[in-house]
């Protein structure tokens, strides 16, 4: 699950899920949402990306920022990800498909993650928010 | 926000006492109704950069300030190196140098009437717009280089533009410092091809028409006439720009500590001005600086060509081109003193006064032409500097209207093409690739800019000198 929460002139993205990677994977999610339906982003190509901080709210930004830098030079959307978190390690699958325009209506470009509103905590047991604001 | 807990000097100045470990005050430049429409994050963002090492004067905020990451959109701070003052990638921002250049196209509103729809069709057939587009330009490692370290000069040496266009650009299209080689690989490769690309969100290119003079005298300095058609490009540094600003806001939160920084809020990563980060920092900057003017350069143009080819008695020439995220080595006289300091523009122009020395010689006795842009369906501006504002804001003044709503409720309030069907039975052609967009774009998810402009002009940041209302507007 995610949302989007109120930010004036960006967005704050929110991924919620049973874990940690879990809500890395919604988070990112999210981050899609920005800036098309996720629904309409198709899984034909499955890319590989791997993180490292050993600040686990940093690595929430590395790994949203490694997505942005992905979706900017590849030209493509990602809808569906696999998170695995080894201690420093952020080690994960995107899947997606390259830019459509006419279908995917893509209405803004994610410059980067910020560091503003930037949490990840375990809400209650079995419940983890990852979140943070997002410029567009 | 609540004006109770502030200080009022004047209708338009309000003052955030020091406290606490603040090391000057904040000072917030609106009337009464835009303080109160601030939200209280605009408060705690200007508070929490008057806390910041080596800050000069004041944190000011100006009358279209809202809330950011770090410093707030509408910010303005300025750094002294010699009392251990700080460089701020969230000063700056992540689309640096992200600015407006305006054009004069030569032409009055009757003379594009009968071509607009097809200057239009031709515009956004020309200009690479929006997510997914990329241009035709393709640079190598020299390449990328020679651009970093040219700006809008480059450009011109390679044939997109004329050295007239660069008398009329900041710092002459070039800003000194950029070190290429502190741009890293994954921010080249963002940038590869992309030179000549609009970007989206609320990135333009309009062609619009002036349509009021309030200033006749600098008006006519500046060139403009009732009834011109102006051309406007609103866009930055791209994916360059935006991969440096992500790279360098986590450096400077784990180098902080070594510079013994002790950080209010993460966010507001900074490295001393006289550091190792804060030098490589300055360098990639100003090569992501030089990089939006080459943009700016090369999308001119591509407008050029279309103009040659639909109206060829067109003739574009620039009016100005400033930029309003950067930061900028300035000159200014403190308690009678000069100081070189390292001023933040976040979301704020620079709007020098006249006679300043840095200022091309058409505008030493009128000032800057200072260029606030609007949303599809709004006004933009331009203003004029005044002497008067480097004392009240080291010379800066607003860059636009600023949102009123979130993108989210935006779309879920309009639809695209509702949005672009009305503004078409108002006389404004929209052409975007994304529907989306433009209902998150809607002239009505902004702030009234003529309220913001007129803040500007009451509090003396800078004067009004012409309306400009959008006829064409080709968006990301």
């Amino acid at each position: 699950m995610w949302t989007h929460f109120h930010h004036e002139a960006d967005i704050g993205i929110r991924g919620i899920g049973r874990t940690r990677e879990e809500a890395f994977e919604e988070a990112a999610v999210a981050l899609t949402a920005v800036i098309t339906d996720p629904e309409s982003v198709a899984c034909t190509t499955r890319i590989l990306l791997d993180c490292e901080d050993p600040d686990p709210e940093l690595l929430l930004v590395d790994w949203l920022n490694a997505l942005v830098f992905e979706m900017a030079t590849r030209r493509m959307l990602f809808s569906r990800f696999h998170v695995e978190i080894d201690g420093a390690r952020l080690h994960a699958t995107a899947c997606g498909e390259p830019v459509v325009v006419d279908r995917h209506q893509p209405a803004a470009e994610v410059k980067g993650a910020t560091y503003t509103a930037l949490a990840l905590h375990e809400i209650q047991p079995g419940t983890w928010h990852a979140q943070c604001v997002v410029d567009v | 926000m609540d004006t109770s807990t502030l200080t009022r000097i004047s209708d338009f100045e309000w003052r955030i006492e020091a406290q606490g470990d603040m090391h000057v005050p904040g000072i917030i430049f609106a009337d009464a109704a835009l303080v109160q429409a601030m939200d209280e994050k605009v408060r705690e963002q200007v508070t929490r950069v008057a806390c910041l090492p080596g800050i000069v004067r004041a944190s000011y905020a100006m009358p279209d300030a809202h809330w950011g990451y770090g410093f707030p959109i509408g910010g303005v701070a300025a750094f002294d190196a010699d009392a251990g003052g700080v460089v701020s990638g969230g000063g700056v921002g992540f689309d640096i140098s992200c600015g407006v250049r305006a054009l004069h196209t030569g032409l009055q509103r009757a003379d594009i009437e009968a071509v607009k729809v097809r200057l239009a069709d031709a515009l956004y057939h020309a200009i690479p717009v929006g997510i997914g587009s990329h241009g035709s330009i393709h640079l190598d490692e020299a390449g990328m280089d020679a651009m970093l370290t040219g700006g809008a000069g480059w450009a011109v040496e390679c044939g997109w533009g004329t050295a007239a266009d660069l008398l009329r650009i900041e710092e002459q299209g070039c800003t000194a410092g950029a070190r290429p080689e502190a741009v890293s690989v994954q921010a080249r490769k963002r940038q590869r091809d992309e030179m000549g690309t609009l970007g989206s969100g609320n990135h333009y290119l309009e062609l619009q028409e002036v349509d009021a003079i309030y200033d006749p005298d600098t008006a006519a300095a500046f060139g403009l006439r009732q009834g011109d058609v102006i051309i406007s490009i609103h866009c930055g540094s791209r994916g360059l720009g935006h991969q440096i600003g992500t790279e360098f806001l986590k450096t400077m939160v784990i180098d902080a500590p070594r510079y013994g920084i002790a950080l209010p809020d993460r966010e507001l990563a900074c490295a001393p001005i006289q550091s190792e980060t804060g030098q490589t920092y300055l360098g990639a900057m100003r090569a992501a600086i030089n990089c939006a003017l080459a943009n700016r350069q090369i999308i001119t143009h591509l407008t050029r060509l279309v103009f040659a080819d639909i109206l060829p008695q067109a003739d574009l020439t620039l009016i100005y081109d400033v930029s309003h995220n950067t930061c900028k080595v300035e000159n200014h006289v403190i308690d009678g003193r000069a100081r070189h300091l390292y001023v933040h523009r976040k979301g704020a122009t620079r709007a020098f006064g006249p006679g300043h020395p840095d200022l091309p010689a058409a505008f030493r006795t009128s000032g800057q032409p200072v260029l606030i842009g609007g949303s599809m369906g709004t006004a933009s501006h331009i203003l004029a500097g005044n002497a008067g504002a480097e004392r009240l804001s080291f010379s800066s003044a607003c860059h636009g209207a600023g949102r009123a709503m979130s993108r989210r409720r935006a779309y879920k309030t309009w639809k695209g093409r509702q949005v672009t069907d009305r503004l078409f039975a108002e006389g404004i052609i929209i052409r975007s690739p994304s529907s989306r967009g433009v209902a998150e774009e809607a002239p009505g998810a902004y702030k009234d800019v003529d309220a913001v402009v007129d803040a500007a002009h009451r509090a003396g940041l800078a004067r009004k000198v012409a309306r400009l209302k959008p006829v064409v507007c080709i968006k990301g």
